[in-house]
C-alpha cells in the first residue's frame, strides 16, 4: 500500500448549514472522516450593535441588547443596565433587584433549554428537543406576562425595571417549575445513560483546565472542566449575594460533561426564583424616605440655618396639585423622575407621564452620565457577559464594548475539532451554544 | 460595589507591550477576559487609539478570582503594538477583531485578517470618523455615498449629519 498516495481534501460547512445554529462557517481540512485542520469564520451576523449604541441614548441601548443572545435576552438587559447604573452610581431598589434576578434565571433557564434540546436533536434525540422546547414556552409565556414580549424583552431601565410582577406571578411560576422539572427529567431519562448519546457525547471535544483558562473560556463550558467560576460566586451582582445556590461542575471537559453541568444549572436556577419569590420584600423598597424630601421641607430648613446635611437630600417637587407626587413603581424604581422613564400606562394616560418620557427620550435631553469610564459583567447563559461603557457626559454612551461570552469557546473550537471526526463536530458545535447574534453583535 | 472588577489599571508603553504583558503574566494574571480598544477622535486626546487588555488571576483548583487588571496603550495609526498571542492564544481573535474595527495595527501581524467584516470591507466601523449610515462598494451605491432612503436615520440630525 505503500505507493498509494494520501490526499487531505477541504470540506466547507457552513454558512448556511444547519448545524451551524445560524451563520458559521467551519472550512475543514479532512483525511477521510478525520479533521486535519479546521478553520472556523464568523461575523456573518454582524449587526453593528456596538457602532449602533454610540449613537443612541443610554435608554435606548437596552433594545438592542436583546438581539446580542437572542435565547437569554434578559440577562443582557439586566448586564447592560446595570453596567450603566455603575457607571452613573445609580442604586436600585431592592425589588427592582429581585425581579431582574427572578429574569435572569428565567432566560438561564431557556438558554440550556434550547442548548441541551437543539444539540440532543441534532444528535437524532427529536423527542428530547419536543420535551424541552415546550418547557421553553412555558417559561417564555412567564416572560411573556412580565415583559410583554417573548424574546425581544427590554425590560430594564437605567435605574429599575419596566414594571412590578404582574398579579399571581408566583403562583403561576409554581406550575410552570413543576413542567420544567418533569421536561427535564424526562429528558434526562431519555438521554443520560442512552448508549447512542453517551457514545457521541463522552470524550469528544474535550478541553483541559489549563487550555480553556488559556483561552479566556467562561461559563458552563469552563466548568465542565472542573473550574468553579462563576461571576454570580465571584463578584455577586444583585442580590446573588443573599440568595443559596450551587456551582455544578465537570471533571473532563467534554461536551457530556458540558451536557450535565447544564441540566444541573437548569435546576439551580429554579431554585434561585423559588428563593427570590419568597424573599421579595413588599412595600417601599427605593429610596430611603430620609433621603428624599419635599422642596418646601428643604426649603425650612435652610431657614433655620440647619444646612449641612441638605446637600444630602433631594427634593421632591409637586409639579400639579395630584399626580406627580404619587410615586408610580416606588419598590420597582429609583424615584427619581431625572432617571427612569416613567410607566407606560402613566405615559399613555397622564400628561405629566407623557411629558416626562418626552424629556427622558428626546436627545440630548435624557439621563446624562459624567464623562467616566467602567466595566461590568453579569453571569451570561454562556458565561461572563462583561460591558465596558465609556461616557463623554452625554446622553448617550461614547463607547459600548460588549464581552459576548460564546466568542471564546469559539476561538478555541478549531483546537477541539482538530483530531476528531467529523460526526464529533456537531455535538462538540452544539455544546458550545454558539449564539451568533452575540458572538457577532 | 467596589470596582474589582477592573481591578487596578495600568498605562503601558505602546513599544514595548508584550513585554510589560509578559511581566503581568508572571505575576499571575493567566486569563486575558477581553481586549478592545477606544477611540479618543471626539475626547481629543492624543495618540487617538487606546487598546485596553482586561485580565483575571483565576485559581483553577478554587474557581476563585484572585483580582483583576486592566493594562492600557495609547497608540496611533503607525504599527507600533505587537501581538500577544504567544502569551494568551485568545489574543489571536481579539486583536483581529480590534484591527477589524479600529485599524489598529500590530507590527508582527502585517497579514492580519478581519474577525466579523469581509475581506472587502473598507475602513474600520468603529472609528468615530466612519459614519453609521456609510454604505460600502459590494452593497452600493459604489461611491460610498447614503443611500437615498427616506427612512433611514431621518430623525437623527447627529447621524445625518456626519
Amino acid at each position: 500500500m505503500s505507493d498509494t498516495s494520501q490526499k487531505t481534501y477541504m470540506l466547507n460547512m457552513g454558512p448556511q448549514h444547519p448545524a451551524m445554529h445560524g451563520v458559521v462557517r467551519l472550512i475543514l481540512e479532512l483525511q477521510g472522516e478525520k479533521i486535519v485542520d479546521a478553520d472556523v469564520e464568523i461575523g456573518y451576523l454582524h449587526r453593528a450593535f456596538e457602532k449602533h449604541s454610540e449613537s443612541e441614548t443610554w435608554n435606548n441601548v437596552v433594545p438592542w441588547t436583546d438581539r446580542l443572545n437572542y435565547v437569554s435576552p434578559l440577562i443582557n438587559n439586566v448586564g447592560y443596565a446595570m453596567a450603566v447604573e455603575k457607571l452613573g452610581g445609580i442604586e436600585v431598589p431592592e425589588r427592582g433587584q429581585y425581579i431582574r434576578v427572578i429574569a435572569c434565571e428565567m432566560s438561564r433557564v431557556t438558554d440550556h433549554l434550547t442548548c441541551v434540546g437543539a444539540s440532543a436533536m441534532e444528535l437524532g434525540a427529536f423527542t428530547v428537543f419536543l420535551y424541552m422546547i415546550k418547557a421553553r414556552e412555558y417559561l417564555y409565556q412567564m416572560v411573556d406576562t412580565l415583559t410583554g414580549a417573548r424574546i425581544t424583552t427590554a425590560f430594564t431601565r437605567v435605574g429599575g425595571v419596566k414594571s412590578d410582577l404582574p398579579p399571581g406571578f408566583a403562583e403561576k411560576f409554581k406550575e410552570v417549575a413543576a413542567l420544567v422539572r418533569e421536561a427535564v427529567r424526562e429528558s434526562d431519562v431519555l438521554l443520560t445513560k442512552n448508549r447512542i448519546f453517551m457514545d457521541r457525547m463522552e470524550g469528544t471535544g474535550a478541553i483541559s483546565k489549563e487550555d480553556a483558562l488559556a483561552y479566556g473560556i467562561t461559563g458552563p463550558f469552563l466548568r465542565s472542566t472542573g473550574v468553579a467560576y462563576d461571576v454570580r460566586r465571584s463578584h455577586p451582582y444583585a442580590i446573588y449575594g443573599k440568595l443559596d445556590f450551587e456551582i455544578p461542575v465537570g471533571t473532563k471537559g467534554d461536551n457530556y460533561d458540558r451536557y450535565l453541568v447544564r441540566m444541573a444549572e437548569i435546576e439551580q436556577s429554579l431554585r434561585l426564583i423559588e428563593q427570590c419569590l419568597e424573599k421579595i420584600p413588599a412595600g417601599k423598597h427605593s429610596l430611603e424616605p430620609k433621603e428624599i424630601k419635599w422642596a418646601y421641607e428643604i426649603q425650612d430648613a435652610g431657614k433655620f440655618g440647619d444646612t449641612a446635611l441638605l446637600a444630602k437630600y433631594q427634593a421632591k417637587v409637586d409639579q400639579t396639585l395630584e399626580g406627580m407626587s404619587k410615586a408610580d413603581q416606588p419598590d420597582t424604581r429609583v424615584l427619581d423622575r431625572k432617571i427612569t422613564l416613567p410607566p407606560k400606562e402613566s405615559t399613555y394616560t397622564n400628561i405629566e407621564g407623557l411629558m416626562n418620557h418626552f424629556e427622558l427620550v428626546m436627545w440630548s435631553w435624557g439621563v446624562k452620565i459624567p464623562p467616566s469610564e467602567t466595566y461590568f459583567a453579569v453571569e451570561g447563559g454562556n458565561g461572563e457577559l462583561g460591558f465596558h461603557l465609556v461616557s463623554d457626559g452625554s446622553d448617550g454612551p461614547y463607547r459600548v464594548r460588549c464581552r459576548p461570552p460564546c466568542l471564546f469557546p469559539m476561538a478555541a473550537l478549531k483546537k477541539l475539532l482538530i483530531g476528531g471526526q467529523i460526526a464529533d463536530i456537531i455535538p462538540t458545535f452544539g455544546s458550545v451554544n454558539m449564539i451568533a447574534g452575540e458572538l457577532d453583535r | 460595589m467596589s470596582d474589582l472588577l477592573r481591578g487596578d489599571i495600568r498605562e503601558i508603553p505602546a513599544a514595548s507591550n508584550v513585554e510589560e504583558l509578559a511581566k503581568l503574566k508572571a505575576e499571575g494574571f493567566n486569563v486575558l477576559v477581553d481586549m478592545t480598544a477606544i477611540d479618543r477622535l471626539k475626547l481629543g486626546k492624543l495618540p487617538r487609539f487606546e487598546v485596553v487588555y482586561r485580565f483575571m488571576k483565576l485559581d483553577a483548583a478554587t474557581g476563585e478570582d484572585r483580582g483583576r487588571a486592566e493594562a492600557r496603550c495609547a497608540v496611533d495609526e503607525q504599527p507600533v503594538l505587537r501581538s500577544a498571542k504567544g502569551l494568551w492564544p485568545n489574543a489571536d481573535w481579539l486583536e483581529r477583531e480590534v484591527w477589524d474595527m479600529f485599524g489598529v495595527k500590530f507590527a508582527d501581524r502585517p497579514d492580519i485578517k478581519r474577525l466579523l467584516m469581509y475581506e472587502e470591507f473598507s475602513g474600520h466601523a468603529l472609528r468615530k470618523d466612519y459614519p453609521i449610515a456609510k454604505r460600502q462598494p459590494l452593497i452600493g451605491p459604489k461611491s460610498g455615498d447614503k443611500a437615498g432612503s427616506p427612512s433611514f436615520n431621518i430623525l437623527k440630525p447627529t447621524v445625518t449629519g456626519e
